[in-house]
């Protein structure tokens, strides 16, 4: 089936199966492999997106659901030449190990820190609780995100 | 996944048409329902989703009367002034904040159980038609600490013992209108017939959940047990109310969650705290007797103990 959708600020068209994730129809149909696949059970939040501004995981969406919806992705966050504060953060808090999970805390944070600008560390805790990281413990992530809200906000 | 045909809604009338048709579910926030699609736990040939019915959406609140619309997400219901606390308390620690924002109060109430032979594709039990429950020998650590049937799962949801605890009914779609009916009367244990773990068919659809001005006036909190602080189902969890007269309890609901097939009452410890005051040893007497039918599993008799010391704190809570 033929969805529509905005993605990033561009209209996009793909050709989607109807059992197709909206995370699927991201990374193999319109090109952008960021938002990550380890669960497909909405319990570890690699996949997070925000669809209208509210973050969800994309692989409980199915992609013919997001028709006619605005999605954006970590893609649209930072550019390799100029990254989004929250990425420079977790790059310089070494928020990051094999990565897998950081696009996900990366949407997630940037999710936070826009409805929150100075949020305590439970608040960050709370907030990125559904994303789960297996490298880093989790310290080193919510250094980086003070030190984005910081950069954000000072 | 196997293969599916797909189709949006406007009306609730459209949806209860559609919802006719042989091997069809209803799709809200998918969160459930597609986790087990994809296990292929359940194949329909058709999902109807119902996001675009407005009349389901959000929530109308007075004095008297709280209605929250099934399509209400979790998250929207925790944010909204005049949720009640309890609720609040409820929805906190439920599932993750992106979870929240998809998950709705309908599918919240109906969504499977967790058990993890029932979960696994591999693993065909007795709820799903198999000959026998593979928890009662096999690794029951979660399972059922109360009833008797066959099966030994328990309900998932931090919603429904909240809501329980406020007397809340259920509107339901009828082709007549909509019928209220008590949320509790939702749960019923499987049978041999009926392998499921609540009376709502697929062909039904859940038009709001409502609680009254009686209720909405009572004292009430929720305290939900983890093995973690976070993104946990509930190991154990209890919710309670009650109206304070002049410090005596009434009207005293204590509903535990994840501890039976169904959200578990037990009206003689109730009927221990009404009329009185609430001080230490009556929170311990009515703990004790809230437990004292508990029959565990091999695996899980410190959810006896949990569950116990839940129903202490909760009734003490209630003072203020
Ligand atoms: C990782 C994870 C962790 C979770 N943790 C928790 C937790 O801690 N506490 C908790 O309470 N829950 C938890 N959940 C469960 C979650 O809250 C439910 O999956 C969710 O509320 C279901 O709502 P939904 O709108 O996504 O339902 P769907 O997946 O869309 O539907 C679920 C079922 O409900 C039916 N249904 C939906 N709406 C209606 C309606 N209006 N009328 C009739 N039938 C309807 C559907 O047909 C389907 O059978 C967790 C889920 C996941 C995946
Ligand atoms: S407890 Fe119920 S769902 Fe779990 S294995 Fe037994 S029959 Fe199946
Ligand atoms: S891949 Fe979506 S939550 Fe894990
Ligand atoms: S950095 Fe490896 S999973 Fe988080």
């Amino acid at each position: 089936m033929r969805i529509h959708l905005t993605v990033n600020g561009l209209e996009r068209e793909a050709d989607v199966w109807e059992g197709s994730s909206l995370l699927t129809a991201l990374r193999e149909d319109l090109g952008l492999p960021g938002s990550k696949n380890a669960c497909e059970q909405g319990e570890c939040g690699s996949c997070s997106v925000l669809l209208d501004d509210q973050l969800l995981c994309s692989c409980l969406v199915l992609a013919a659901a997001a028709e006619g919806h605005r999605i954006r992705t970590v893609e649209d966050l930072g550019k390799d030449e100029r990254l989004h504060p929250v990425q420079r953060a977790f790059v310089d808090a070494g928020a990051v190990q094999c990565g897998f999970c950081t696009p996900g805390f990366i949407v997630a944070s940037y999710a936070l820190l826009r409805d929150n600008p100075e949020p305590s560390e439970a608040e960050i805790r709370e907030a990125l609780s559904g994303n789960l990281c297996r490298c880093t413990g989790y310290g080193k992530i919510i250094e980086a995100v003070r030190r984005a809200s910081r950069e954000m906000y000072r | 996944m196997k293969s599916f045909s797909y189709a949006k809604v406007a009306t609730a009338e459209e949806a209860a048409g559609l919802l006719k048709q042989r091997n069809t579910r209803l799709i809200a926030g998918g969160t459930d329902l597609l986790g087990l699609m994809k296990e292929r736990l359940i194949e329909p040939d058709r999902l109807v989703d119902v996001n675009g019915i407005a009349q389901l959406r959000g929530i109308t609140a007075t004095k008297e009367n709280f209605r929250v619309g099934a399509l209400t997400t979790l998250a929207e219901l925790a944010a909204h002034q005049a949720t009640p606390l309890i609720i609040k308390e409820a929805l906190a620690d439920a599932a993750t904040p992106q979870l929240r924002n998809m998950a709705t109060v309908g599918g919240n109430l109906v969504q499977r159980n967790r058990c993890w032979y029932f979960r696994s594709a591999e693993h065909r039990c007795w709820l799903k038609g198999g000959p026998r429950c593979l928890a009662v020998d096999g690794d029951n650590r979660y399972h059922a600490i109360y009833g008797e049937g066959e099966c030994r799962q328990v309900t998932p949801s931090d919603l429904a013992p909240a809501l329980i605890a406020l007397d809340a009914t259920v509107v339901m779609r009828t082709d007549e209108g909509e019928d209220s009916l008590p949320l509790a009367q939702l749960y019923v244990a499987p049978t041999a017939r009926h392998r499921r773990e609540h009376a709502v068919g697929d062909d039904d659809l859940i038009l709001a959940v409502r609680i009254g001005g009686d209720a909405l006036r009572r004292h009430a909190t929720y305290l939900k047990f983890m093995e973690r602080a976070t993104w946990q189902f509930a190991v154990v969890s209890v919710a309670a109310s009650a109206r304070l007269v002049e410090g005596r309890a009434q009207d005293v609901r204590i509903v535990a969650g994840a501890v039976a097939n169904i959200p578990w009452r037990v009206k003689a410890a109730e009927d221990l705290l009404a009329g009185e005051k609430i001080d230490d040893a009556r929170a311990l007497a009515v703990a004790e007797r809230f437990v004292r039918d508990a029959r565990p599993l091999r695996d899980n008799a410190y959810k006896v103990a949990v569950l116990r010391e839940l129903v202490r704190r909760a009734v003490l809570r209630l003072k203020d």
